[in-house]
């Protein structure tokens, strides 16, 4: 085996055992279910009016103009006549009229802005989308909480299952096994309903998808645009690279 | 018209030196003509200043230096940043420009800096060159330092608390200190007003005039080269130009520009496509505001500054043992080879009071020491290659090994700065740490004792 040969492989095998090293450090298992998302405009809307109904009142959008939502099809006086409870401009930011200070006496913890929410959410474990399509369906019934309400995917939390009419009533059946360290890990086997809400199962599970659809919109409400003008940009700077290219192969003919 | 031009260039040269700046600093600059791939980050360095320059000066009209929470119960500066992203027309490719061109300026400027260790490029004559550019180094690690408290977040928040706190492990100024830098007890509205104060106006100030020294210092002594040939000393043509120098326009202009245009491709694929960089370039938790009573339970710095991070992390109390065998080491051959009385007894007292401060001072202490002197060690490359020649082309097996080793180190030791610790890999980062240093504290010995092959007198050409 040559010298180079003897680095390349004593690299590879420090590099392995660092990355074995970096798995190893991984915290408790987090299973995200994929979102199907859908950036038509009739999901978007759909999921708007959702937000707008379920989740405006506690958390507050307050980056977001309600003009914005032109841009998924919605016209000024559609979106007055039929989103606009709490403000009087469609120019007006998404704010809400609960203070944060009050919010967190009634609940222990205040409902945080959810303009980025799906951009902070996002983990090794999946997108942001992920997380939030989990856990608006992962609520169930734990009666060793103030307000009922507990959650897979976010122990203890603060926040009650704001769309249990929807959804129904779950319950969580979890088992315990060995985490692999010497102790045990709680893990979930099934969430069962035991009351069942206005919509069935698989209707839920869209009306949920439409929701996270449009707050990973609001998240970054050009992102459609920005891969429109960025799929341009790429194709001028390839045509600029070819030009370029042939232009520096013609002035460095003549040198020998 | 051309001679309309030719009577206006002669009023100005007459009355400022346009057209001899332009010649010494570009146009007549004679350069090798076997630059490579490796020689392009220079360039792109500059242009990544200008992005970053030119970006920031438009972020500024809309961007407020306010930790206090607005009636939403947001922090001004966090909301005034989604406020660009939204509603300041192209804001956020102005803004994604800048997070990105953050990112990019240490991916460009590493590898510049690596090309300088490939070809010995720090060696003399370009000390200062190299001097200047380890300045730029440290200002580009303040200037990203401080810009990243800037939209106060969660990351931005906790990263600046961490990282002051630092400054508190030094002895007795140590607590003093870091009040200073923070103007509080704790980030605050006076930290974020101060730290806007030195990313928008001190640091670049400082930035722009190390690359002007950067550059009149290498415009002075002239380019090195993949195979660290001087051309300076080769035979000259009739016009006074090197065998194998080159005038930089339009040689080097147009193959700047083709890399800068393929640098823009890539640039813009992120910027476009993947402005979050995966969550490297832009953190997932920044994107909560600061909240001074939540700490996150992981923070981790940004990808550039994680491979420092892990030294810092790597020196806890039972790696000082370690470090303390290593002095001694370095302390033991240095006595032994220095020549002069004198030299000796200087280096056996840094060696003896070095161990006596390890025993006494806290290794916190140490680790802060240890990630300023991992930087700072660059400065002293060209006093520590003994080598014969320049060039790794004509350097030994012995010398690759061991800078292969170096970069596997660096990376190595990057990675693991990102993620939480764990006791194998900081038992990793402490390995990684120890050769990071031996790379720079044994290269007098092992570069004098490399096998080399003589440096050629022409360059490479095909
Ligand atoms: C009754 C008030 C209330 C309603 C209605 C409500 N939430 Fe919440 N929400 C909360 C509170 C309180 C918290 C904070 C929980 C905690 O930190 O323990 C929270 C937390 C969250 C979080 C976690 C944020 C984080 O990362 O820490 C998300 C996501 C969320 N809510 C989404 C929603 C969505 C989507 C809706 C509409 C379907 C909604 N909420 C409706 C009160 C509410
Ligand atoms: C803002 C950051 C920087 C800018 C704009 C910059 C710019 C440049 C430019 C334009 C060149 C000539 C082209 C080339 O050789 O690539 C150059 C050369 C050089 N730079 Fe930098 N530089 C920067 C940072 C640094 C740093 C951090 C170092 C080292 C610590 C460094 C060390 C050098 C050396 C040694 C050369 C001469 C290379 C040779 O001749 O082989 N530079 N720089």
């Amino acid at each position: 085996m040559s010298f180079k040969n003897k680095i390349l492989r004593a690299l590879i095998a420090t590099v392995a055992f660092a990355t074995a090293a970096a798995t190893h450090a991984a915290g408790p298992e987090l299973r995200l279910d994929k979102a199907p998302l859908q950036f038509d405009n009739a999901s978007l809307q759909h999921g708007a009016k959702l937000f707008i109904n379920y989740c405006l009142n506690c958390h507050s959008a307050s980056y977001l103009r309600y003009n914005r939502l032109q841009e998924i099809g919605l016209s000024d006086q559609q979106i007055k006549d039929n989103l606009l409870f709490t403000a009087d401009k469609v120019g007006d930011l998404m704010t809400i009229g609960m203070r944060p200070a009050e919010a967190k006496q009634w609940f222990g913890a205040a409902p945080p802005d959810l303009t980025v929410i799906a951009r902070s959410r996002a983990s090794h474990y999946g997108s942001g989308a992920d997380w939030l399509y989990t856990y608006l369906r992962q609520f169930y019934r734990d009666t060793n909480r103030p307000t009922g309400w507990n959650n897979v995917v976010f122990e203890s939390v603060g926040m009650p299952h704001a769309m249990w009419d929807l959804q129904g009533e779950q319950v969580a059946h979890f088992v315990e096994r060995e985490d692999g360290h010497g102790g045990k890990a709680k893990h979930l086997e099934r969430l069962e309903i035991v009351k069942a809400g206005k919509m069935p199962k698989e209707e839920y599970d869209e009306a949920v998808a439409d929701l996270v659809s449009f707050i990973t919109w609001m998240g970054e409400p050009s992102q459609h645009n920005r891969k429109q003008i960025g799929g341009w940009v790429l194709a001028v700077l390839a045509v600029l690279g070819v030009l370029t290219y042939l232009l520096k192969r013609s002035i460095w003919k003549d040198l020998h | 018209m051309q001679k309309q031009a030719q009577q206006l260039l002669d009023w100005v040269d007459a009355r400022f030196p346009l057209t001899f700046l332009w010649e010494s600093q570009w146009g007549k600059y004679v350069a090798p003509k076997n630059f490579n791939f490796w020689y392009i980050f220079g360039s792109l360095a500059m242009l990544v200043l200008v992005i970053q320059i030119v970006t920031g000066i438009f972020l500024v009209m809309h961007y407020k230096p306010d930790a206090s929470l607005n009636a939403a119960g947001v922090p001004v500066a966090f909301a005034s940043v989604e406020y660009i992203m939204r509603d300041v027309p192209g804001g956020w490719i102005i803004r994604y420009l800048h997070s990105t061109g953050a990112s990019a300026f240490f991916v460009v400027v590493y590898l510049h800096m690596f090309r300088g260790l490939m070809y010995g490029s720090y060696r003399k004559p370009r000390e200062l060159v190299w001097l200047f550019g380890v300045a730029i180094f440290l200002c580009l690690m303040a200037e990203a330092f401080f810009g990243y408290l800037l939209p106060w977040g969660q990351m931005s928040f906790w990263g600046a608390q961490v990282i002051v706190n630092l400054f508190g492990a030094i002895p007795l100024i140590g607590e003093p200190l870091s009040i200073m830098i923070r103007g509080d007890y704790v980030v605050s509205d006076a930290t974020l007003n101060r730290f806007f104060s030195f990313h928008v106006i001190a640091i670049p100030l400082v930035l722009i005039g190390l690359v002007a020294a950067h550059l009149t210092a290498l415009h002075e002594v002239g380019s090195n080269n993949p195979d660290g040939v001087e051309i300076k000393k080769q035979p000259k043509d009739a016009n006074g130009i090197p065998l194998d120098g080159i005038y930089s326009h339009p040689y080097y202009t147009i193959k700047d520009i083709f890399g800068a245009v393929v640098f823009l491709f890539v640039f813009a694929a992120v910027v476009f496509f993947m402005p979050e960089g995966g969550g490297y370039f832009l953190e997932f938790n920044n994107f909560i505001p600061a909240d001074p009573l939540k700490t996150p339970p992981h923070i981790a710095p940004v990808w550039y500054f994680t491979p420092y991070y892990s030294i810092l992390r790597a020196t806890t109390s039972d790696f000082m043992l370690w470090l303390g065998i290593f002095v001694l080491v370095v302390g033991g051959l240095s006595v032994f080879s220095l020549r002069h009385q004198l030299a000796k007894l200087a280096a056996a007292g840094v060696t003896a009071v070095l161990l006596v401060a390890f025993y006494f001072l806290d290794a916190k202490f140490w680790g802060v020491v240890l990630m300023g002197v991992s930087v700072l060690l660059f400065a002293l490359l060209p006093w520590l290659d003994r080598s014969p020649v320049k060039s790794i082309r004509y350097k030994g097996g012995l010398y690759k090994g061991i800078l292969a080793v170096f970069v596997v180190c660096f990376v190595v030791l990057g990675y693991l700065g990102i993620l939480p610790p764990t006791p194998v890999g900081t038992i990793v980062s402490q390995i990684c740490s120890i050769l990071y240093l031996g790379f720079f504290a044994f290269m007098p010995w092992y570069t004098a004792m490399d096998k080399t092959q003589p440096e050629p007198e022409r360059v490479t050409w095909q």
